[in-house]
């Protein structure tokens, strides 16, 4: 099933082109990887499925309606979540209250907070993860990097997200957390999200990515699925194809 | 290693983690500093100002300590949200004096005055964080802006319309009565009167605490501040919450602006400025990061207690009153160094 359909998007800053003319599809169940070097326009492409840009031309549907999104608020009604690799959490609040930011359970006439669900509930939902607190209360900034994007990826999942944009989740972290979002990346897919993996790092997408799209100067370079390529090829077009072919030639030692 | 050495490791590192775990929640406690700053001050004075242990003394302090303390709680929560509001002080003076003219040059119940300029209040609020939100200028340049055209209108205004630097009195007019009870009565308590201002500090704090740690709204403050760019990707609606912040210290400054009208009678148009930097100071030294996004309310209260206990207890002590802003100006740099330190506590591991 088709969540978002994109069909020659364009998106332009001033007279910058951050994007031109790309189509791609999010599947549920399935994890798109955008690659790309800095500056490609992966940050402007998730930008645009997450509501905080709006695309200059073409089309995104999404559920098979034509749609711009006016905020972030409303990409999330939408179920569609967002985790960015610097700010997935405030770091000075604790964990329960990055949980449920922005969408706070409340109880009562007075509709305070109801406190003692939202620990309880951060609690569960981390343990089904794998992530085991015994202080929800600590400031989320005492995680490490992987523990932080896996609560805002359990976050976005406990919050019903139908697709989940993960902008770089491991850009910043070692081999072994690395290992550890990627494992949740996965059981994301197979709870049945439809997840868009940004990332600079072939190896990290070519581990879990079911479909391969390569962005380079806001232009599509490469479209296809994991059964047409391997990882080689891919890390080859990564790194520029025939330019990575005349920097190894280069660079060899005689 | 033997098996026996080993067992007694396990044991000892759960223990010691639980203790400094304990230790950290009490660090993390934004008050925690300027609690144990005030219960200091307090014995200070106590021990070398004789006139200070007597109950009128205390009740001074505490009138003080509110005048500032009310301000202190809605600033507190701006500053938790980020940003600053430098015409905090002048906002006073501006809706007292607003409230005065209103009533006697028209002749109206005083209460009619007192309506209007919360209106007036709430909007030069608004209009701050309007233009913060809308120009993303910082808060610091357009409060900066906004307090100085008050602190000239204030003056310019009253001259023009009352032909002095002060309203006229409105004692005798109708309603003046009943707003005096509300907003500058006294009341006794065991033969020591005590001004209701101090209740409603209590309120305010209450309230703002309120605010800060059982609503939705205390969520955004804490998220707005500390990372404005994830609060917005989760759905925060950052604009409403800051210029709502803006406009809490708009409707304080008009409370303190109503007490200082139905106090006094008549209100001295230049008034006020530099007060904004008290209100600050109280916010940081009750463990308000400059940076935003931690801080608390009941700690803003501490540093206005610890603010009147220094400004009525230099004079208690016989010491020359220019020695405060001495004292104030060293308390801020020791509760900025000592917060700096419990949040580095906190956020480490």
């Amino acid at each position: 099933m088709t969540l978002i359909q994109m069909s020659n998007v364009g998106k332009r800053y001033g007279n910058i082109v951050a994007l031109h003319d790309i189509s791609l599809r999010v599947n549920a169940g399935e994890i798109t990887c955008v690659l790309g070097d800095n500056g490609a326009g992966k940050s402007t492409l998730i930008k645009i499925m997450s509501g905080l840009h709006h695309h200059d031309s073409g089309e995104m549907l999404v559920d098979g309606e034509p749609t711009r999104f006016g905020s972030p608020r409303e990409a999330l009604d939408r179920g569609i979540a967002t985790v960015y690799q610097d700010l997935a959490v405030v770091a000075l609040m604790p964990v329960w209250r990055n949980f449920f930011l922005g969408s706070e359970l409340r109880r009562g006439p007075f509709k305070v907070l109801d406190i003692d669900t939202m620990r309880a509930t951060t609690r569960s939902e981390l343990a089904r993860m794998g992530i085991h607190l015994n202080d929800v209360e600590q400031p989320i900034g005492q995680l490490s990097g992987g523990e932080r994007q896996c609560v805002a990826i359990a976050r976005a999942i406990h919050f019903g997200a139908r697709v989940l944009i993960l902008d770089e989740p491991t850009a910043a972290l070692g081999v072994k957390q690395s290992g550890v979002v990627l494992k949740y990346v996965a059981a994301a897919r197979d709870a049945g999200l439809g997840v868009v993996f940004i990332t600079h790092n072939p190896h990290h997408a070519y581990l879990v990515g079911d479909h391969f799209i390569l962005l380079n100067r806001g232009r599509m370079r490469l479209d296809c699925k994991r059964a047409e390529i391997s990882l080689d090829d891919l890390t080859r077009e990564m790194a520029g194809g025939d330019e990575l072919t005349a920097l190894t030639h280069e660079l060899q030692r005689t | 290693m033997s098996s026996a050495s080993t067992a007694e490791a396990e044991q000892v590192v759960p223990e010691r983690v639980a203790r400094t775990s304990l230790a950290h929640r009490l660090l993390a406690r934004p008050e925690l500093g300027s609690l144990v700053g005030a219960i200091a001050i307090f014995i200070f004075f106590l021990v070398i100002a004789e006139p200070f242990r007597q109950t009128s003394s205390m009740a001074t302090v505490l009138y003080v300590s509110s005048t500032i303390g009310i301000m202190a709680v809605p600033v507190a929560l701006l500053m938790i949200g980020g940003e600053f509001d430098l015409s905090a002080g002048v906002n006073v003076t501006a809706s007292s004096l607003f409230a005065a003219m209103l009533s006697y040059q028209l002749s109206l119940n005083v209460w009619l005055g007192v309506l209007v300029s919360l209106v007036f209040a709430l909007g030069i609020g608004f209009l701050n964080g309007f233009l913060v939100m809308t120009t993303k200028i910082p808060s610091f340049l357009v409060t900066l802006g906004t307090f100085l055209m008050l602190q000239g209108a204030n003056i310019a205004v009253t001259k023009q319309v009352s032909g002095q630097v002060a309203t006229d009195n409105i004692s005798d007019m109708d309603g003046f009565g009943s707003a005096r009870r509300v907003f500058a009565s006294s009341f006794e308590v065991g033969g020591v009167s005590i001004r209701v201002t101090v209740l409603w500090w209590l309120l305010f704090v209450a309230i703002g605490t309120w605010i800060l740690l059982r609503t939705r709204f205390g969520n955004w403050i804490f998220a707005v501040g500390g990372n404005v760019d994830s609060a917005r990707a989760v759905g925060v609606p950052v604009r409403q919450t800051k210029i709502a912040l803006f406009m809490g210290v708009g409707l304080c400054a008009w409370f303190m602006g109503m007490h200082r009208l139905f106090a006094f009678n008549t209100v001295q148009s230049g008034e006020g400025v530099g007060n904004e930097f008290i209100y600050i100071i109280a916010a940081v030294i009750g463990g308000c990061l400059l940076t935003g996004g931690y801080g608390s309310a009941i700690g803003a209260a501490f540093g206005a207690l610890i603010f009147g206990m220094t400004n009525q207890g230099i004079v208690y002590a016989g010491w020359e009153a220019d020695w405060f802003k001495f004292f104030l100006g060293i308390m801020l740099l020791f509760a900025t160094v000592l917060n700096m330190w419990v949040r580095r506590l906190a956020v480490r591991r």
